[in-house]
């Protein structure tokens, strides 16, 4: 009987021939990333837990200031220091202000066929490169980065079929998110949402990306497109190889296989304030909410493709005084490629705030903010009561072209076409 | 005329702004929700420990930073009677008066007064400090009306017509 | 006997013949100002003071820039309460993202020269750069303002500043309002007006101007103004026939008059905690430093950022280092200018157009025990943090050749 991509790369970091949903193994992974959201707690652990403190590889370890960039108050400020300190000392790598975490590892370190942590739960995203990403705890990361290794239990797969291409207008974002509404925000707990079939291998990494990022939604333990040359071409340009493209045997077993036609698939907005609160814009748009924030931005959307679409959404338009636009490119790249191509200044002309590469509104705290009973339109991945600012919030989720369409409108609105 | 008795808490030059109310605590919604941040810091203590009818003795340059009428308005709520400095910036000298808050000039108390002495204030002639006098200068007449009125919402009210004079 | 500049403002404003020193006037003020974090207070002591509706709404400026983007929920309410008075009283000039109130004023020509203006705001003396007397108030005082249209000022004494000549290549406006306040003190020019002349201060930009007006308010000052000259007409879209009035006249009368030779001022910084600490550049090179900050209303302009960009093209930033443009059109030209992505490829943090750090709100802050190089106005004690964080001020270039090296570097 053949493997899935998932169970093939976890036979590797095992060093196992084969493994077997429902197994558990010591695995050696390629690579940890811990974010400012929780490094100085890893960090006042390791200080204060171990009794021999020493970290197996730190050329394997990344830290990534993206939560609270720059620092907002005096304890984020505190946290930083810890962290930076403690990346000094033992030599780890430490970006600040560079970019949310995930684009970042995206950018500069994951490869596929690798088994990567990160502290935090969207690492699902570098399944977009035929990886393994999860996100683990704050022990977990701790117990890996001081011994290299970790457990784990081989999940079962979840394949998804995608078939011919999404229409204009129609982002990977609509349909991932149509397919946490299908299973629900529980669909795929502890398993592997692999991707397949034409419409899996139309997108670009960048879509890929979105898909993955937001598998975790669904309770996935990772998201995985299957890997083919337009990854080879990725690693290529960013300076890595690509050694180890998975793919799933053709008798691999499958917890359960879906089907779905890309030419199907709407502009979504998603209600509050759950991610499975699935609905079509073009239904919520008849209901003329108000909202008060609109937010282009983070590691599920905060990319080139996605800061074109909002300001061909804002074309010959202006944000409406009533709402704060607020744009975050997902990393200093993003942002100089948006500033080379005339994108950033088209969105500043619009009335954008443009942001500081960082996890922003997304994050719900350090900037952008949302005040009592006020109503966010955005790209980010989560829209958890309270999630964004006061819990009387609310936060509803959609595309690009949507969240800048409807920041000119004034409330929530599919872009014209 | 005006007199009345109050212990002392001293501090130093260019008291500031920020240290009188850091900005961080400007977005609080009330004077009152603000007053326990004041002289942070400086003196994280100092704000539990004033009562009711102490008074502040300064050096030169007190409230000189921001336009922040917080600064006056937690130094009253806190229970301050008067200020006693050599000198004050402008913005919160104005402020000040504006809110009802007494300000008294003057340089050479300073170099005699203890933190808990026992100061005698009569108002607009001198204070006095261990039975040794010292002179201060009456405001200008535009200032005194301000003052008495209670500040300068009280002096608007009386010019709108709802408060009788 | 003749009149100092912001005698002949207020004479202007008042139809009075002649003014001086020490005199209490009623002005009637052409603009006000008021920003996010006082209009909370302002609209509540105006109702309070029993107004119905604004003396002019056309002659007051709404502007929010301390809090965003917004950090805390709590901040909101400010954008709410400000919003809704807007609305209910008709104010038309509202900026709700478009960069520091100060460099809006004059950018978008709400502050013209021979004006007065007021604002909630203590560095709202800058509009001095472009000869226009204004100067920061409370909020009670904004209130009343807006009911009744006029205020009381106390006619100043004016000191008056010479530069003469030209500056050195590595010495910006930044030094040498340093240099003064270093000489005059934080209290030098309390309840007093500066007055800049001199061929130092005529080569300068409006910009350069803007910085030392600016920073005026850190030795006391009521106002910081320069004469309107042709580059004044440029950037406030006035003709010089407009300005003519608006100089001193040659028998005026200066309470003192302080002079320097501007290829004698150093590049210098005010160390940490008093704006009036100042040490020369050369004197603490080598401290390291853990951030260097680069905007705010006093030197976050477009040839702050040009000056940042030329030092950092092409190299890497040692330490984390924050960037703000003043304003959004400041923001669009250093994009068309390249000086962004310059900066941004230099390692920079490149924030919204905002107060941000400057007014310790977010956008930066430190932790305990670290060093900041800023090019704002203040280094209070718990400015930018606790009171254990230690701030230097400096010019734009001091700042990015100390970014590029880690340490505080000569430029």
């Amino acid at each position: 009987m053949g493997m899935t991509i998932g169970e093939k790369i976890i036979a590797r970091a095992a060093g196992e021939e084969k493994v077997a949903p429902g197994e558990i193994h010591t695995v050696t992974l390629d690579r940890m990333m811990s974010n400012d959201g929780t490094t100085h707690l890893t960090v006042d652990k390791y200080n204060t837990k171990l009794k021999h403190p020493r970290i197996a590889d730190p050329k394997k370890v990344v830290f990534i200031m993206d939560h609270n960039v720059p620092a907002d108050n005096p304890k984020t400020a505190a946290a930083h220091k810890k962290m930076r300190d403690f990346a000094r000392e033992h030599g780890i790598k430490l970006y600040e202000g560079q970019g949310v975490c995930h684009q970042v590892m995206m950018e500069d370190y994951v490869c596929p066929g690798e088994l990567i942590f990160g502290a935090d739960s969207h690492t699902t995203s570098y399944g977009a490169l035929g990886a393994f990403g999860t996100g683990v705890g704050g022990t977990d990361f701790l117990y890996a980065m001081v011994t290299g290794t970790s457990w784990v239990m081989v999940p079962e797969t979840l394949r998804f079929n995608l078939h011919g291409r999404l229409r204009k207008g129609v982002t990977p974002r609509d349909l991932i998110l149509k397919i946490i509404g299908d299973i629900g925000a529980n669909g795929a707990n502890y398993k592997v949402m692999e991707f397949a079939g034409d419409g899996a291998h139309g997108l670009s990494i960048s879509d890929r990306m979105v898909l993955c990022n937001l598998t975790v939604e669904a309770g996935a333990k990772a998201g995985i497109v299957e890997p083919d040359e337009k990854v080879i071409e990725y690693c290529e340009k960013h300076g890595r190889k690509a050694e180890h493209m998975f793919k799933s045997d053709e008798d691999a077993v499958f917890a359960k296989v879906y089907e779905y036609q890309l030419e199907d698939i709407e502009p979504c907005c998603v209600r509050p304030d759950f991610v499975d609160h699935y609905d079509t814009i073009a239904n919520v748009e008849k209901e003329k909410i108000r909202i008060d924030e609109a937010f282009v931005g983070s590691c599920n959307n905060g990319r080139l493709d996605d800061l074109h679409m909002a300001a061909e959404a804002l074309k010959g338009k202006k944000v409406s005084p009533r709402v704060r636009f607020l744009v975050a490119p997902a990393s200093q790249k993003v942002y100089q490629q948006a500033i080379e191509d005339g994108t950033i200044e088209a969105l500043v002309d619009a009335g954008a705030m443009i942001m500081n590469p960082n996890c922003s509104v997304c994050w719900g705290s350090c900037q952008g903010v949302i005040g009592e009973n006020e109503v966010l339109v955005s790209t980010g991945t989560r829209n958890f009561k309270g999630r964004c600012g006061a819990p009387s919030s609310k936060v509803y989720l959609a595309n690009a072209g949507v969240c800048a369409a409807s920041a000119a409108a004034g409330y929530l609105v599919s872009p014209e076409v | 005329m005006e007199q009345f008795t109050g212990k002392v808490w001293v501090l130093g030059d260019d008291i500031d702004t920020d240290i009188i109310i850091p900005t961080e605590y400007l977005a609080l919604p009330t004077v009152e929700d603000m007053k326990p941040y004041g002289f942070s810091p400086l003196r994280p203590e100092l704000a539990g420990q004033i009562r009711k009818g102490d008074i502040l003795v300064a050096g030169k340059n007190f409230g000189c930073g921001s336009s922040r009428e917080q600064a006056p308005e937690i130094i009253k709520a806190l229970g301050i009677r008067c200020v006693i400095a050599k000198s004050y910036a402008r913005i919160f000298f104005r402020n000040s008066i504006n809110n009802g808050l007494l300000l008294i000039e003057n340089s050479q108390v300073q170099e005699d007064v203890k933190e808990g002495d026992s100061i005698i204030v009569k108002v607009g002639e001198s204070i006095s400090l261990n039975g040794k006098d010292y002179p201060i200068q009456p405001l200008p007449g535009n200032l005194m009306e301000i003052l008495e009125a209670g500040g300068l919402v009280a002096a608007m009210q009386k010019r709108n017509g709802i408060r009788r004079a | 006997m003749g009149n100092t500049l912001i005698e002949k403002i207020i004479m202007k404003n008042t139809g009075l013949k002649d003014v001086a020193p020490g005199q209490i006037v009623t002005v009637r003020p052409d603009r006000v100002m008021i920003h996010d974090i006082f209009i909370p207070f302002v609209a509540e002591k105006f109702e309070e003071m029993g107004f119905t509706k604004l003396d002019d709404p056309d002659k007051v400026v709404l502007i929010y820039d301390h809090l965003v983007p917004a950090s805390l929920v709590e901040d909101i309410r400010h954008f709410k309460i400000g919003d809704a008075f807007a609305e209910k009283y008709g104010l038309t000039h509202v900026h709700r993202s478009d960069g520091i109130c100060h460099q809006l004023m004059t950018e978008q020509g709400y502050a013209k020269p021979g004006n007065i203006v007021f604002g909630t705001d203590s560095h709202t003396t800058t509009y001095g750069c472009v000869g226009c007397f204004s100067t920061g108030i409370g909020y009670t005082e904004m209130a009343s303002i807006l009911g009744t249209g006029e205020l009381w000022v106390r006619v100043p004494e004016t000191i008056k500043v010479e530069l003469e000549g030209a500056l050195p290549d590595n010495v910006m406006a930044k030094d040498v309002i340093l240099t003064l306040l270093g000489d005059l003190h934080s209290d030098g020019a309390t309840y007093k007006a500066l007055e800049f002349t001199g061929s130092g201060v005529d080569a300068m930009s409006v910009s350069s101007r803007m910085t030392i007006s600016n920073m005026a308010v850190e030795a006391g000052a009521k106002c910081c103004l320069f004469r309107p000259d042709e580059k004044t007409c440029e950037y406030s879209k006035v003709s010089m026939e407009d300005v003519a009035w608006l100089k001193a006249d040659p028998d005026a009368s200066y309470e003192r008059t302080v002079h320097y030779d501007a290829k004698d001022i150093k590049p210098v910084l005010a160390a940490p905690s008093r704006v009036d600490n100042i040490h020369k550049v050369s004197e603490l090179e080598g401290t390291p430093i853990d951030q260097v900050f680069i905007g705010s209303c006093t030197n976050g302009r477009l040839e702050d950022l040009a000056a940042a960009a030329k030092i950092m093209g092409g190299k890497k930033v040692a330490v984390r280092t924050i960037v703000t443009p003043a304003s959004r059109d400041i923001y669009k030209a250093a994009l068309k200018a390249g000086y962004l992505e310059t900066l941004s490829k230099a390692g920079c943090i490149i924030t919204q157009p905002g107060c941000g750090l400057c007014c310790g709100r977010a956008g930066g802050i430190l932790a305990d025990g670290e060093k900041v190089l800023a090019t704002n106005n203040r280094n209070f004690l718990g400015r930018m943090g606790s009171s254990k964080v230690e701030i230097f001020l400096g010019s734009p270039k001091t700042a990015a050749c100390s970014a590029i090296s880690g340490r505080i570097t000569m430029p």
